[in-house]
């Protein structure tokens, strides 16, 4: 089918989002009180349920007829414990809360500290940010693709994304040293110089690694049951998918060409070429199709940054801010004044509140923060895209089958560490 | 974009780049109804619900930086014993709205905001944008904001039968308690 045609035929007319409560789906009383309707608790324990989410189903035979997600299992109060931190000290924080797509967590609060500061990082930091982003992006849709083909079936597909997702851990330790959690970038720019030896080992697996995807595509996609479990279910509609707040992949999925990258530019996103993919049936098949063409796409951007890295200082040039070089701290008095006042008190922040969005792997992820002018946060909030994506588990679930349950649930790709906070 | 026309408007205010609305907390659904079907803003992002208590009470002292950026070679305290611009009450809601049209080249964003006190309500917007749902619940949750109309108005975090708001600025962080601390 062409592109157009596909775009024309509506998945489903109305909306599906149940009322009067949006996130449950509530079974008919008819049916309750005539049918033989069954309850069924899927977690918190449940092996693919991705951490720790409970559903709580209610089946007729084999068909879900309601279903009510709850959460707050990982409820770990980031937010809290960032207000009692330093600016500096609580960029370790957004990065455990998804712990998937570590970096670009980081970067959402690192890129509003420096709003609110009024700081522009050195173009080197700018395009460096850009390429770990997508290392990260790529991380994280591996993970995703290893976890939820195992869901289904495809267990060999784990150990193939497992194996990719090492050589990018691999990578991010060379440059940070660890290899998750990474707290490299930080306001004003990155922790430390790029280290020799990364450019060319990024390379070498950007080189590799579409031709991977392509082979992980051939494996799914030429595989009569991976069509069969992923095609025309968990439908949602544009209409529903804007209304219940989706973004990302699962926005992109359903028809929407949102992308907050080209949107609204940040870092080096203008500067490179990339492609959107969007796809229209709005199914876990598409979803799934989104997801591979935006690694390919993200590699592309990686070997555009590795191309057009400038030379320069890595972190700008602020001894307010950002730590003096360690060498100077044995010949420098001011040197040992300022790494003293930054280390005990870290540095202030001008009062004001902002609201930065960056495109996370699983859609925009934004952060508010309030500053009342002092060296903590008086707000930080995170705008988690896996706590949004579990509304819509009540619009896609609908009259599905349970088996296909955990395919949907999958499909909306939700870390419960993001969720929950 | 014009935002004079929006109803039960309080101010209108423009600041790094972020346009702030303010409305009277009873005429938020009306508010809201008029900027999702006037202006386009069909996307709800984010509910944050905020506690300013003790905000404006102490002075924040040291370096100030300014918009124009950070002079190394100024003074450290010429910011000294400035204090914060005071807020209306104790808690906002800001609504972060986006409009979203496929295909667009730029995204337009506004932060919708009310103001409420201590045991006063906010309307509920679940039936404007079902998305607030959850984000509503949160914010009743974490910082014990009311929503009325609500449909579902429970803990979403926390455990059911928790006491508190844990968000709220009198919520102690919690921690052990030593021996031989404080006037013992």
């Amino acid at each position: 089918m062409t592109l157009a045609a596909r775009k024309q035929a509506p998945i489903y007319t109305g909306t599906r989002i149940p009322s009067p409560i949006p996130s449950v789906l509530q079974v008919d009383p008819v049916l309750r009180e005539e049918g033989d309707i069954l309850e069924v608790n899927f977690g918190p324990n449940h092996p693919s349920t991705h951490g720790v989410l409970r559903l709580i189903v209610e089946l007729n035979g084999e068909r879900v007829e309601g279903v009510e997600a709850v959460i707050g299992y990982l409820h770990t109060g980031f937010e809290k414990n960032m207000e009692q931190k330093t600016w500096w000290k609580a960029i370790t924080y957004p990065e455990r809360i998804d712990y998937l797509s570590f970096q670009i967590n980081e970067l959402a609060f690192v890129l509003a500290i420096e709003k609110l500061l009024g700081v522009e990082p050195p173009p080197k930091a700018t395009w460096m940010r850009t390429l770990l982003c997508e290392l990260s992006r790529i991380h994280s849709h591996l993970i995703w693709l290893g976890t939820g083909a195992l869901e289904l079936g495809a267990i060999s597909l784990l150990w193939y994304c497992f194996r990719e997702r090492d050589a990018v851990l691999d990578l991010f330790e060379l440059v940070t040293g660890v290899r998750m959690h990474t707290r490299y970038f930080q306001a004003g720019g990155l922790a430390e110089d790029i280290p020799p030896g990364f450019f060319m080992e990024c390379r070498k697996f950007a080189d590799v690694f579409p031709g991977r995807v392509d082979e992980y595509e051939a494996l799914l996609d030429r595989q009569a049951i991976w069509l069969e479990r992923t095609k025309g279910i968990g439908l949602l509609s544009a209409e529903d998918a804007i209304a219940l707040g989706q973004s990302g992949p699962v926005l992109r999925a359903s028809g929407v060409d949102w992308d907050l990258r080209k949107v609204q530019p940040y870092l080096a996103y203008d500067q490179v070429d990339f492609h959107v993919p969007v796809y229209f049936n709005g199914d876990v098949y598409d979803r799934y199709k989104v997801r591979m063409d935006e690694m390919r796409e993200s590699t592309r951007i990686v070997q555009q940054c590795l191309d057009g890295m400038p030379e320069g200082p890595w972190t700008v040039d602020d001894r307010k801010i950002v730590l003096p070089p360690r060498h100077e701290l044995h010949t420098s008095m001011e040197s040992l004044i300022h790494h003293f006042k930054l280390v005990t008190e870290g540095y202030r922040v001008p009062a004001g509140e902002v609201y930065v969005a960056v495109e996370s792997a699983r859609g925009e992820l934004g952060c508010y923060v309030v500053s009342d002018g002092g060296s903590k946060p008086w707000r930080v909030k995170f705008r988690a895209p896996s706590f949004v994506a579990l509304e819509a588990t009540a619009t896609t679930v609908a009259g599905s089958l349970v088996a296909d349950l955990i395919a949907i649930l999958g499909s909306l790709d939700t870390v419960m560490g993001d969720c929950d906070r | 974009m014009n935002f004079a026309d929006v109803p039960r408007l309080t101010s209108v205010t423009e600041e790094r780049g972020e346009t702030t609305v303010v409305v009277e907390t009873a005429g938020l659904r009306e508010a809201s109804e008029y900027l999702r079907d006037e202006s386009g803003f069909n996307f709800l992002a984010d509910i944050t619900a905020t506690d300013y208590l003790g905000w404006n009470e102490r002075t924040v002292a040291g370096y100030w930086g300014h918009r124009g950026g950070r002079d190394i070679n100024r003074p450290g305290s010429w910011g000294l014993a400035k204090k914060p611009e005071p807020k209306p009450k104790r808690f906002s809601v800001s609504y972060h709205l986006v409009s979203v049209v496929s295909g667009a080249r730029r995204a337009t964003r506004v932060r919708l905001q009310v103001w409420c006190d201590e045991g006063e309500s906010v309307p509920s917007v679940v039936s404007v944008w079902p998305t607030a749902d959850w984000h509503e619940r949160e914010a009743y949750d974490l910082m014990g904001i009311e929503f009325e109309g609500h449909p579902n108005l429970k803990r979403i975090l926390m455990d059911d039968d928790w006491q508190g708001h844990p968000l709220r600025k009198d919520y102690p962080i919690g921690g052990e308690p030593v021996r031989f601390s404080g006037a013992e």
